[in-house]
C-alpha cells in the first residue's frame, strides 16, 4: 500500500515512484497493490497506476494535517492489513511514519533507497549518516512500514494504467475531535531568483563554515553570471534565504552545470540536483557521498579553489 | 509551562563512519560524537519560546550516549534551565552495536515524560542515523500526545502551540496544536546561539546534572539489520588533480565546453 501525496489537486511525483515500486513488490508476493487516498475524491483518476484506491473523505482531510491524517491512516491499516505501507521521506513520511509504526504495531525502516523481496521476507536498503552507510534491514512479520527516498525509484512505472477498484472507508469519529486544527496555508514566497530555472548554479554546503565566507563564493557566482544556492545546513544556520535552498525540503533543480562547493551530499541534497547534466564537486573528504553522483571531483580545499576560479573567470 | 528538549548523540560525519567485524552496526569505540544538529535547533527554539513567554527549560540526555555530558553541560551554559540524564537498562546492549534504536530511546524517555510530564517536548526533525524512525513522533505515539514535525517556528499562546510545518519547495501549514504535544523541529528562527568554551567548562564546574534512573514504557520496534556496509563507488567521479591552479584550469576548461565560461 502507498499513502498518496497531494498538493493543489495534483498527486506527487514520489507517490508515482511509490506505486510504481509497489506493483514490483506485489507482484513478486503475489498480491495487489493499493493507494490510501486521504481527502478529495476528485484524484481518484491520477491513481490508476494501482489495483484499488482506498479513499477516506472528511473535511479535515482536505490539507495534510498530522493528526487527522494518522488517525484516518490507522484506520485505514486495520481494515486493509497490507503487508507494506510505503511513505515518503518527505515532510509526511518524517511526521507519520513513526506514530504509525507504534500504533499499527510495525517495524519502520527510514531513509529506504532500495527494497526487494528476498524468499518472501521484505528487505529494505536504508541511507544513513548522510548517506555514508547504507543499512540492509528485514522488516519481518506481517506487516512493515518504509519511508522512501525521493528519486530513486521511476515515476513512470506508478503512472495511471487503468480504473481501480474503489473502496470507501468510513472516517473514524476521532476527526470530530483532533487536538489540532489547520489555521493557513501558506504558499511560498517568491524570491529574488529562481534558481529552479537557473542555466547554472554555484552551490555552497557547510563546508562554507561562517556566514562571512559566502563572500568567497558569491564573488565566483557574481563572475560566472549564476544565482548561488546552498544545501540545508547553510539554510538552516540562516546564511542564505529557503528561496536558494537545493534539495527534497527545497527545491528541485536542474541546470546544465552545478559546480558543488563544500557539500558532502546527503541524501536529502542529492535529491533535489541529482538531474543536473553536469555535476562538479569539491570537498576535501574523498569519501564525501557527493563523488558517487558527480561527474568531475576535486578534493583542493574550496577556499584555495574558489579565488584561482575567480581569477580565470574574470580572464 | 515546562518545556523538555531530549538531546541525542551522534557520530561526526565529518570523520570516516567505521563497521563492526560482524557488519551489523557501526564501531562506536573510535568516533568522535556530536550533538545531533537538528537538537541543537530545537534547544535553540525552546530558549527563544522561553525568553518569550517565560518557560522552564529542562533538556534530557541518555547516560549511555556518548559526549553526553559535554552536551548537557552545552545546554545549560546557553541558558537551559536543567539539564537531566537518564539511566536504567542499557539499551546499547539490548540492541547491540548498531547503538541506541529510536524505539529504545523513546520508551526511555516516554518513561521520564510519563513521571514527569511535559507541556511541550520539542525534539530535532531527525537524526543522521535513525534507522527505524523518527523520535518525535514514537515518543508522542508511545505518550498519545498530538505531535507535529518538520516545524520551523513555535509561539505559545494560552493552552496551546502555533507552529509552522514545512513541506518541499517553501510551501507551509501554520497549525494550533493543543497542549501537551510534542514538536520535531526542522530549523529554530534563529541560528543557535554560540556559546565560548569557557563558559561550557564553568558550567561543568558547577555542577548541576541531575541523573535519574527511569523504566522505560513498551515500544515498538522489530526491525531486524542483516548487514550494514559503505556504499560501492559506482558512479564513482573523475577525480581532478593537482594543486588548486590545476584543478582550477580543468575547471575553467569543462565549462568552457559547456559554454557557460567565455572564452
Amino acid at each position: 500500500m502507498v499513502l498518496a501525496e497531494h498538493t493543489g489537486m495534483r498527486v506527487s511525483e514520489g507517490t508515482y515512484e511509490l506505486i510504481g515500486k509497489a506493483r514490483e513488490l506485489a507482484s513478486a508476493l503475489g498480491g495487489v497493490t493499493e493507494v490510501a487516498l486521504l481527502g478529495p475524491r476528485d484524484l481518484l483518476d491520477q491513481l490508476g497506476g494501482a489495483a484499488i484506491v482506498v479513499s477516506v473523505e472528511h473535511p479535515a482531510l482536505a490539507e495534510y494535517l498530522p493528526e487527522a491524517y494518522e488517525r484516518a491512516m490507522l484506520e485505514v491499516l486495520a481494515q486493509r492489513s497490507p503487508r507494506l505501507l510505503l511513505m515518503s521521506t518527505a515532510t509526511i513520511g518524517l511526521d507519520l511514519g513513526a506514530a504509525l509504526s507504534v500504533h499499527w504495531d510495525a517495524p519502520l525502516a527510514a531513509y529506504v533507497s532500495a527494497l526487494e523481496i528476498d524468499h518472501g521476507a521484505v528487505m529494505a536498503t536504508a541511507q544513513i549518516l548522510g548517506g555514508k552507510v547504507l543499512a540492509e534491514v528485514e522488516l519481518p512479520g506481517e506487516r512493515g512500514i518504509a519511508t522512501v527516498l525521493g528519486g530513486v525509484f521511476s515515476a513512470a512505472a506508478g503512472q495511471p494504467a487503468g480504473s481501480p477498484e474503489v473502496v470507501h472507508i468510513v472516517p473514524p469519529a476521532e476527526l470530530d475531535a483532533l487536538r489540532m486544527s489547520l489555521r493557513q496555508v501558506v504558499e511560498a514566497g517568491g524570491g529574488d531568483v529562481d534558481i529552479s530555472v537557473a542555466d547554472m548554479l554555484v552551490s555552497v554546503g557547510r563546508g562554507i563554515e561562517s556566514q562571512d565566507n559566502l563572500e568567497i563564493v558569491l564573488e565566483l557566482a557574481n563572475a560566472l553570471g549564476c544565482p548561488l544556492s546552498a544545501s540545508r545546513p547553510v539554510v538552516d544556520a540562516g546564511w542564505l534565504p529557503k528561496t536558494r535552498q537545493v534539495g527534497q525540503s527545497g527545491l528541485k533543480v536542474k541546470p546544465r552545470v552545478y559546480l558543488a562547493l563544500g557539500i558532502s551530499g546527503a541524501p536529502e541534497h542529492l535529491e533535489g540536483m541529482r538531474n543536473a547534466e553536469l555535476i562538479i564537486a569539491c570537498n576535501t573528504d574523498p569519501g564525501a557521498p557527493i563523488f558517487r553522483i558527480a561527474h568531475y571531483g576535486t578534493t583542493v580545499d574550496l577556499f584555495d579553489l574558489v579565488p584561482e576560479l575567480v581569477d580565470r573567470v574574470r580572464g | 509551562m515546562r518545556i523538555v528538549v531530549p538531546m541525542k548523540a551522534v557520530p561526526d560525519l565529518v570523520e570516516e563512519i567505521e563497521l563492526t567485524e560482524d557488519e551489523t552496526g557501526i564501531d562506536r569505540e573510535y568516533l568522535t560524537f556530536v550533538l545531533n544538529e537538528w537538537d541543537a535547533q530545537a534547544l535553540e527554539e525552546a530558549l527563544l519560546l522561553r525568553d518569550a513567554s517565560g518557560a522552564e527549560v529542562v533538556t534530557v540526555g541518555l547516560a549511555d550516549d556518548p559526549e553526553i555530558d559535554q552536551i548537557l553541560y552545552t545546554a545549560l551554559a546557553k541558558g537551559a534551565d536543567a539539564a537531566v540524564k537518564l539511566t536504567g537498562a542499557s539499551l546499547t546492549g539490548a540492541s547491540g552495536s548498531a547503538g541506541i534504536r529510536t524505539a529504545d530511546r523513546a520508551a526511555l524517555l516516554a518513561g521520564y515524560l510519563a513521571a514527569q510530564p511535559a507541556d511541550l517536548v520539542i525534539t530535532g526533525v531527525q537524526a543522521a542515523d535513525d534507522l527505524d524512525g523518527q523520535l518525535s513522533s514514537t515518543l508522542a505515539a508511545l505518550l498519545d500526545l498530538p505531535h507535529v514535525s518538520v516545524v520551523v517556528s513555535v509561539e505559545v499562546a494560552g493552552g496551546s502551540v502555533t507552529v509552522r510545518q514545512e513541506f518541499a519547495a517553501g510551501r507551509s501549514h501554520e497549525l494550533q496544536v493543543q497542549m501537551p504535544a510534542v514538536i520535531g523541529i526542522q530549523s529554530a528562527r534563529q541560528a543557535p546561539r554560540y556559546v565560548p568554551v569557557t563558559r561550557v567548562r564553568q558550567a561543568m564546574q558547577a555542577g548541576g546534572l541531575t541523573e535519574l534512573a527511569v523504566s522505560p514504557l513498551v515500544g515498538g520496534g522489530g526491525l531486524v539489520v542483516r548487514r550494514m556496509h559503505r556504499p560501492e563507488a559506482i558512479g564513482q567521479a573523475e577525480m581532478l588533480t593537482g594543486n588548486a591552479a590545476d584543478v582550477a584550469d580543468q575547471i575553467v576548461r569543462l565549462l568552457r565546453a559547456r559554454g557557460q565560461v567565455r572564452g
